[in-house]
């Protein structure tokens, strides 16, 4: 959108192996201090993006950009760029101190300094009393957080990170994703984070690009992208949809299981095209004795999964081979006794049903 | 059951103490008969070091240690650095895909070719190439099969070895050789001494290539070799001594790389 604030940029990245494109002309603009993530399944290209941008593969066609300069023959030695490595990569023979030490020796930057701005780090990442440990004394969480340190002590213009929570129980997950967004934050420096975990990519990033068989499938905010998904493989991937196979009947229907689905749309109109219509469960009701609602089919209970906060309800109604999930709130569900087997009616509004071509 | 099963594990344990005799004791007999104060293999004199004095006196042995020390620790290093960058070439280049039987069983080669093949091969290639025997020619002998087994400790090492290291060292601005010595080179290091400590050991001891493509004369000696020569005049209770020695210094050196390579840094 607007390129000036842009630090990174890729135009029409490819990488080729043998007869096999890892990735396929991958266009991106990266802002200015933002969170950016990567997200797809394994094997979609984004690693090998990643390592594109550290250095470590040279891309067989297009150019990467970072500050309006063209850094594709830079070696990765001399990339401004630093990445966190999935395994850390931390020196075993090295302290936590000395590991972190190591970026900005080999920038022959003053002792003083060094020892400065080390400590300044140390204290951030909260690794004090850890310093001269090696990194075997240390748990998981703690390894990441020196793997971050050392790279965040060069001060990059681009910090990337190569799932960098993928070792760590879910527990620590969650609260590292916020410390890794807090120190985003705090040291202003424009982050690029690799993963296949859709939860992460959504708490964590401004924007982020769903990437699908070396392409870019969708790019946006995380809200645009639950909210707006472009094809079924993105709305498949984020999030949990249920998606009703029909098609387009009229400027604002679909024709499912030969009912007319209302949908707000600004697809073109192209009548008897087969789409999509996907609906999220949350926006899905159940309707009770009398209520009414733009669009309602029925059908009944073959499973009850219990979260704790919510229930997923899962609804077998002959608008979609896979029963439609319809998630209540647990309170709600207590008070509604509902049961496996019971017959229920749906219902949604246009505004929540988005029509997929793709 | 239980009474069968026990006379069965005493007939085993009895043959396992019989096998531990069978190679022990002769080594056991000799170490003895080296503080054997009679020099009579028949009759205990004894206790007395008297042997190993007598050897510290004989300049033919200490010459020849000098010699063997000489060689072990030139065909040591050569091997350690060659062997070191083969296995390293070898890995990294594997690194990702399994192929490389042919080059696995080429280097397998001079670990299991005979030793007199080895010998009178290298002594023709000397031959050939018009280089004079001498102790430069046992160093470069002893190299060719201590590069094999340096080369394998390495390897076994880079195994387990998290290459994604190497990145990071570039990645945070290092040049390549800055990578490998500060942290490639510590990394497997122990793996580096351990494959040392084993080619020294091999070489200490190796008599079969050192006799053949020494050439002449006291200077190119080394102890095997000399051992061999003393020997042909029966064997003296100094031999004894000597042998004692060398035993000690095998066996030390092995122990020390077994010991290098079988705990890969639990914790330092």
């Amino acid at each position: 959108m607007n390129n000036s604030s842009a630090v990174l940029i890729l135009d029409k990245v490819s990488k080729s192996y043998g007869n096999g494109l890892a990735v396929n002309e991958v266009s991106l603009n990266i802002r200015e201090n933002e969170f950016f993530a990567l997200l797809g399944p394994s094997g979609c290209g984004k690693t090998t993006l990643l390592r594109m941008l550290a250095g470590f593969e040279t891309p067989s066609a297009g150019c990467i950009y970072l500050d309006g300069k063209d850094i594709s023959p830079l070696p990765a030695n001399k990339r401004p760029l630093n990445l966190m490595f999935q395994s850390y990569a931390l020196f075993p023979n090295m302290t936590v101190r000395k590991n972190i030490a190591y970026g900005l020796e080999m920038e022959r930057l003053p002792e003083a300094d060094i020892r400065r701005r080390v400590d300044e780090v140390l204290s951030t990442a909260q690794l004090g009393e850890l310093a001269e440990r090696k990194p075997d004394q240390l748990s998981g969480g703690q390894r990441q957080r020196v793997a971050l340190a050392r790279a965040l002590v060069k001060r990059p213009r681009v910090l990337l990170l190569d799932e960098p929570l993928g070792a760590l129980d879910k527990k620590l997950r969650e609260k590292m994703q916020l410390e890794l967004k807090r120190l985003q934050l705090e040291s202003g420096i424009t982050f690029i984070i690799v993963t296949h975990d859709q939860e992460e990519a959504l708490v964590m990033s401004d924007r982020m690009a769903v990437l699908d068989g070396g392409k870019v499938c969708q790019c946006g905010s995380p809200t645009e992208l639950y909210e707006n998904p472009n094809s079924r493989f993105v709305a498949n991937f984020i999030g949990v949809s249920n998606l009703l196979e029909g098609v387009r009947s009229g400027p604002h229907s679909v024709r499912v299981n030969g009912q007319e689905l209302a949908v707000e749309t600004d697809a073109p109109l192209v009548p008897g095209q087969p789409v999509a219509v996907v609906v999220r469960p949350e926006r899905l009701q159940v309707l009770g004795e009398g209520e009414v609602c733009a669009n309602q089919v029925s059908g009944h209970i073959v499973e009850i999964a219990y979260h704790g906060l919510d229930t997923n309800l899962h609804v077998q109604t002959g608008f979609s081979d896979k029963p439609l999930i319809v998630r209540v709130p647990s309170s709600q569900f207590e008070f509604a006794h509902f049961a496996i087997g019971m017959s229920v009616r749906l219902g949604w509004q246009a505004r929540h049903a988005r029509v997929l071509t793709r | 059951m239980s009474q069968s099963r026990s006379i069965s594990g005493t007939a085993l344990n009895t043959h396992l103490w019989l096998v531990y005799a069978f190679l022990y004791v002769p080594i056991l007999v000799l170490i003895l008969l080296s503080f054997n104060k009679s020099g009579l293999p028949t009759a205990w004199g004894g206790v007395s070091l008297k042997w190993y004095v007598a050897l510290a006196h004989n300049s033919a042995i200490l010459s020849a240690a000098l010699n063997t020390l000489i060689v072990a620790l030139a065909a040591t290093f050569i091997a350690c650095v060659l062997g070191t960058f083969l296995a390293l070439g070898i890995e990294l280049r594997r690194k990702g895909n399994d192929k490389g039987q042919v080059v696995d069983t080429l280097l397998m080669a001079p670990m299991i070719i005979p030793d007199i093949v080895l010998a009178i091969a290298l002594l023709s290639f000397f031959n050939l190439l018009k280089v004079g025997l001498g102790l430069h020619s046992i160093i470069i002998s002893h190299a060719v099969f201590n590069i094999a087994f340096v080369c394998a400790v390495v390897r076994t090492r880079l195994k387990h070895f998290d290459y994604s290291i190497l990145e990071a060292s570039i990645d945070l601005g290092a040049s390549a050789f800055t990578t490998f010595r500060r942290v490639l080179l510590p990394a497997i290091f122990p793996g580096v001494l351990a494959g040392g400590l084993l080619s020294f050991t091999l070489s200490v001891d190796e008599f079969i290539i050192a006799f053949f493509n020494s050439g002449s004369g006291q200077a190119s000696t080394t102890l095997p070799m000399q051992i061999y020569a003393m020997i042909r005049f029966g064997v003296t209770p100094e031999i004894n001594a000597l042998a004692t020695l060398v035993m000690l210094v095998s066996i030390t050196a092995l122990l020390a790389s077994q010991r290098l390579n079988k705990a890969p840094r639990t914790h330092e």
